[in-house]
C-alpha cells in the first residue's frame, strides 16, 4: 500500500444540483482533509458540472473518498489522477500601479517573459493574467512583489487527463 | 416502440388535474402506497396538515408528541415492514427535532422519507420565523436531501425520494417544501420514479469475483461467517441460510443482522462485537477464510484493525462499494446485492461440514456459559439480572416477538440473549446508538405488525429520553409491550466508570419518578416487579394483556455486561470478567 502523500487531482462529473457542493465539501471536512484547490465548472456535457479538486494525501485515502464521493446520488462518476496523468493550468491576476509600467523597464522584460498578458491599462492601474503551472505564477508573483503588487488573485486548478474518461458513454448506457 | 417510451408516452397521455402542492404531497404519498405517516404539525406545513384531514380515510397519521419520536417511530415501521418510513414535520425546531432519528436511519441504512415545511421562499435566507436552513443540516445524515420552492416540482422529487430512500443500500431523504409552494395550483400527475442516471442503487455482480469467493470458501479448512443487517435489507435470508446449510460454516452476526436466521439453527455461533459473545470473536482471530456478508466491519465489531483477522483471507459480500476496503482490506470483493449474489454462489460451493471446527466455537461457548452466562440466565444471587428477564420473555412469547430495544445495557442482554425465530425480529439502534429510539420504534413496529407481538426493552435512563410518546401509544391504542429494566443508573456508563475510571460515578446515578404512575397517568396497565418470584407471572400477564403494558423490573444495580472487548484492544482480548 503507498502510504506516501501525493498531491491528486480529482475529477468529478456531476449533475448540475444545489446543494451538491455542500455534500462534496462535507466528505473532506469529515475527514479532516484540506483542500488545496476547488474548481467547478460546465464540462463538456450539456447539463453536466465537473468538480476540479487539489488534494494530498495517500492513495489508500483518495481511494476511499473517491468511494464516498461516487455515492452521492447526484455524482455521475469520480476519478483521481496523478501529475503525471493530467495536463493541468492555474490561472492569476496581477493589478499593478500603471506608472511602474512605463518608468520600470524591467517590468516590461518580466511581463515578456513570463508570457503574462496585459488585459487592461488605464491611467491608475494595468492588470496581468498569467497562466500556467503553479510555480511560474509563484515565480511572476515573487519578481512582480518588488515593485509593488495593488491586487492578486490565483484560481483553483483546472485540469483534464491525458487518458480517456467514458462518461458520455456511460450516461448513452442509462437512457438506452 | 420500447417500454421505457410506452410509459413516458401513457405517462404524458394521463389527464392531468390542477390541484395546491400540498394535496399534490398526499397523492405522491398515496401512490408510493404510504398509508400511515408519523409527525407534528405546525405554521409551515400546516396546509399539507389540512389535506391529510381530507384524506383521513385513506391515509394515518400518527400525531407523536416529539418530532424524534415520530422519526423512531417511522424507523421502527420500516425495519419491520421493510417499506419506506414517512416522517413529517413544520421548518425550524421541527425539522431540527428530526435529525437524531434521521442521523440514526443513515448510519442503519432504514429507508425512509422526511417531509419537512419551510418558510415561504421569499422569504429564504431571511432569517424568518422558524427558518432553518435544514437542507444544509441534514446534508451530512441523509442520502439524499432536496428543496422545492415550486408546486410544479412536488411530483418528481417525491418520486425520486421514494426511489432513493429504497433501493440499493437505503437510507433516509429529507424534502424541505416551502409554504408557497404548498399552495400553489398546479397540473398534477405522477409517475414513479425507474432510475436516476447518475445513481446506480446495484452494483453489477462480477461471476467470477464470485468464483474466487467459491473455491477461497471450497478450499477454507476454518471458515467463518460474519453476517450484517444486508442479508436482511436484501431479503436474502433463504438463500443465506442454504449457503450455510450446505457448507456448515459457522456463522456469526453482528447487531444488525440479528434475526436474519434463527437463533437456534446449529450453525449459528452468536454474536460478535464489543459485548458479543466469546467464540466468534476469539476465533476471528483464528479463522483461514473470513465471509463477510452484508456488513461493514463497523469498529465495534472489529475492536483493534491492525490485530483483526490477520491471518485469514477475507471475502466481502456487499451492495456498497464504498464500504470495500474501507476497514478491512479484502482478498475478494463480490459487489451486489446478497441475495443475487448468494443465489449466483450456492452452485459453485462443495457440500461440506466442519465439524471439528464447529466443535471449536461449542467448546468456547461452554466456557463463556460457566464464566458469563449461567449467572446472567439462572442466577443465584438475590437481586433480578436482565439476563433472567430475557429469558422469561423468550420462554413466554416462544421466541416470537419483536424485540425493539434501546442503548445501553440493556440493549446488550436483549441482543445476547434475545431468541429470534423469524426475521426483522430486532429492532435496535446500532451504528449512531441512540438513547431514546426503543419506545418510538416500537410504536412504528407495532404498527407496520399488528399481528406481532413487539417487546421494548428500555433501560431508566433512554425511557426518559422519549418517555412522552406514552402518550402516542395511548392515543394510537398501540398495544406495545414496555419493559422497563430499571437499574437505577445509567448502566453501561456507569460500567465503564467502573472498569476504566476507578469507579468514580460521574453523573450517572439516577433518582427516578414512579413509572408505574406515569404509565397510568396515561392509562396505561403497569406493574413493577422487585422479586424474582414474581418476575414469570408479570410477564405472563403482560403478554396475555391485548393492550399495552408497561413492566417496570427492578434489577440489580450495577451488574457488569460481559463479555466485553474493551475499546482499543483485540477481539482475541475480550475480557470475561
Ligand atoms: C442520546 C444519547 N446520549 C448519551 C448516550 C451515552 N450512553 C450510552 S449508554 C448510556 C446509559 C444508558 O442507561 P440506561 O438507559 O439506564 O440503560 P442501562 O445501560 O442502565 O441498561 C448512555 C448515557 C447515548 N448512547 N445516547
Amino acid at each position: 500500500m503507498d502510504i506516501e502523500n501525493k498531491t491528486y487531482t480529482i475529477s468529478i462529473y456531476t449533475e448540475n444540483n444545489i446543494g451538491l457542493l455542500n455534500r462534496v465539501s462535507a466528505i473532506f471536512q469529515r475527514r479532516r482533509i484540506n483542500i488545496e484547490s476547488l474548481n467547478i465548472s460546465v464540462s463538456e456535457i450539456e447539463g453536466v458540472s465537473r468538480f476540479t479538486i487539489v488534494v494530498e494525501m495517500t492513495e489508500d485515502q483518495i481511494k476511499k473518498i473517491i468511494g464516498q464521493i461516487e455515492k452521492q446520488i447526484e455524482v455521475i462518476k469520480a476519478y483521481y489522477h496523478t501529475d503525471e496523468e493530467t495536463i493541468y493550468q492555474e490561472s492569476a491576476m496581477f493589478k499593478i500601479k500603471s506608472d511602474l509600467l512605463f518608468e520600470e523597464r524591467e517590468i516590461q522584460n518580466i511581463i515578456k517573459e513570463s508570457n503574462a498578458q496585459i488585459v487592461t491599462v488605464n491611467r491608475d492601474f494595468f492588470v496581468l493574467e498569467k497562466s500556467g503551472r503553479r510555480h511560474e505564477i509563484e515565480l511572476l508573483h515573487r519578481e512582480l512583489s518588488v515593485f509593488g503588487i495593488l491586487q492578486f488573485t490565483r484560481s483553483g486548478r483546472i485540469a483534464v487527463t491525458k487518458e480517456p474518461m467514458q462518461i458520455s458513454q456511460m450516461l448513452k448506457a442509462f437512457n438506452q | 416502440m420500447d417500454t421505457q417510451t410506452i410509459k413516458q408516452k401513457q405517462y404524458l397521455e394521463q389527464p392531468k388535474e390542477r390541484i395546491s402542492g400540498s394535496e399534490a404531497i398526499v397523492r405522491c404519498l398515496l401512490a408510493e402506497g404510504v398509508d400511515i405517516l408519523y409527525g407534528y404539525p405546525g405554521g409551515a406545513i400546516m396546509p399539507v396538515y389540512d389535506e391529510l384531514f381530507k384524506y383521513q380515510d385513506k391515509i394515518h397519521h400518527v400525531l407523536t408528541r416529539h418530532e424524534q419520536g415520530a422519526t423512531h417511530a417511522a424507523q421502527g415501521y420500516a425495519r419491520i415492514s421493510g417499506k419506506v418510513g414517512v416522517a413529517m414535520a413544520t421548518s425550524g425546531p421541527g425539522a431540527t427535532n428530526l435529525i437524531t432519528g434521521i442521523a440514526d436511519a443513515q448510519i442503519d441504512s432504514t429507508p425512509m422519507v422526511c417531509i419537512t415545511g419551510q418558510v415561504p421562499s421569499h422569504l429564504l435566507g431571511s432569517d424568518a420565523f422558524q427558518e432553518t436552513d435544514i437542507v444544509g443540516i441534514s446534508t451530512p445524515v441523509t442520502k439524499w436531501n432536496h428543496q422545492i420552492t415550486k408546486a410544479s416540482e412536488i411530483p418528481e422529487v417525491i418520486a425520486k425520494a421514494f426511489y432513493i430512500a429504497k433501493s440499493g443500500r437505503p437510507g433516509p431523504v429529507l424534502i424541505d417544501i416551502t409554504k408557497d409552494a404548498q399552495f400553489e395550483e398546479f397540473d398534477f400527475q405522477y409517475k414513479k420514479c425507474e432510475g436516476i442516471r447518475s445513481y446506480k442503487p446495484i452494483p453489477e455482480t462480477n461471476i467470477e469475483s464470485v468464483k474466487a469467493a467459491a473455491e477461497l470458501i471450497n478450499n477454507a479448512k476454518k471458515p467463518m461467517i460474519i453476517w450484517g443487517q444486508g442479508v436482511i435489507l436484501g431479503k436474502a435470508e433463504e438463500e443465506f441460510k442454504a449457503v450455510i446449510d450446505k457448507t456448515g460454516i459457522p456463522s456469526a452476526w453482528t447487531i444488525m443482522g440479528a434475526s436474519a436466521i434463527p437463533t437456534s439453527h446449529p450453525l449459528n455461533i452468536g454474536m460478535v462485537g464489543m459485548h458479543g459473545n466469546y467464540a466468534p470473536n476469539v476465533l476471528t482471530n483464528e479463522c483461514d477464510v473470513l465471509i463477510a456478508i452484508g456488513m461493514r466491519f463497523d469498529d465495534r465489531v472489529t475492536g483493534k484493525l491492525d490485530e483483526y483477522a490477520t491471518q485469514a483471507k477475507v471475502i466481502h459480500f456487499e451492495i456498497d462499494p464504498a464500504e470495500i476496503d474501507k476497514n478491512v482490506k479484502t482478498d475478494v470483493a463480490v459487489l451486489g446485492n446478497a441475495k443475487e449474489s448468494l443465489e449466483l454462489l450456492l452452485p459453485l460451493l462443495n457440500k461440506n461440514s466442519h465439524q471439528e471446527w464447529l466443535q471449536k466455537f461449542k467448546d468456547l461457548y461452554a466456557f463463556e456459559f460457566e464464566k458469563v452466562i449461567k449467572d446472567d440466565l439462572h442466577p443465584t444471587k438475590e437481586g433480578l439480572t436482565m439476563g433472567e428477564v430475557l429469558k422469561e420473555i423468550n420462554i413466554q412469547s416462544k421466541g416470537k416477538a419483536a424485540i425493539v430495544s434501546d442503548v445501553g445495557q440493556h440493549q446488550m442482554i436483549a441482543c445476547r440473549y434475545a431468541e429470534f425465530n423469524e426475521t426483522k425480529s430486532n429492532i435496535t439502534s446500532g451504528g449512531l446508538g441512540t438513547m431514546g429510539f426503543a419506545l418510538p420504534a416500537a410504536i412504528g413496529a407495532k404498527m407496520a405488525a399488528p399481528e406481532r407481538e413487539v417487546v421494548a426493552i428500555i433501560g431508566d435512563g433512554g425511557y426518559q429520553m422519549t418517555i412522552q410518546e406514552l402518550g402516542t401509544i395511548f392515543q394510537q391504542k398501540a398495544a406495545v409491550k414496555i419493559v422497563v429494566l430499571n437499574n437505577e443508573f445509567l448502566g453501561m456508563v456507569r460500567q465503564w466508570q467502573q472498569l476504566f475510571f476507578d469507579k468514580r460515578y460521574a453523573s450517572t446515578e439516577m433518582t427516578n419518578p414512579d413509572f408505574i404512575t406515569i404509565a397510568k397517568g396515561y392509562y396505561i396497565d403497569a406493574k413493577r416487579v422487585t422479586k424474582r418470584e414474581d418476575l414469570a407471572n408479570a410477564v405472563s400477564e403482560m403478554m396475555a394483556s391485548k393492550e399495552a403494558y408497561f413492566l417496570e423490573v427492578c434489577v440489580e444495580k450495577e451488574n457488569n455486561v460481559f463479555p466485553m472487548v474493551p475499546s482499543g484492544a483485540s477481539v482475541s482480548d475480550i475480557r470475561l470478567e
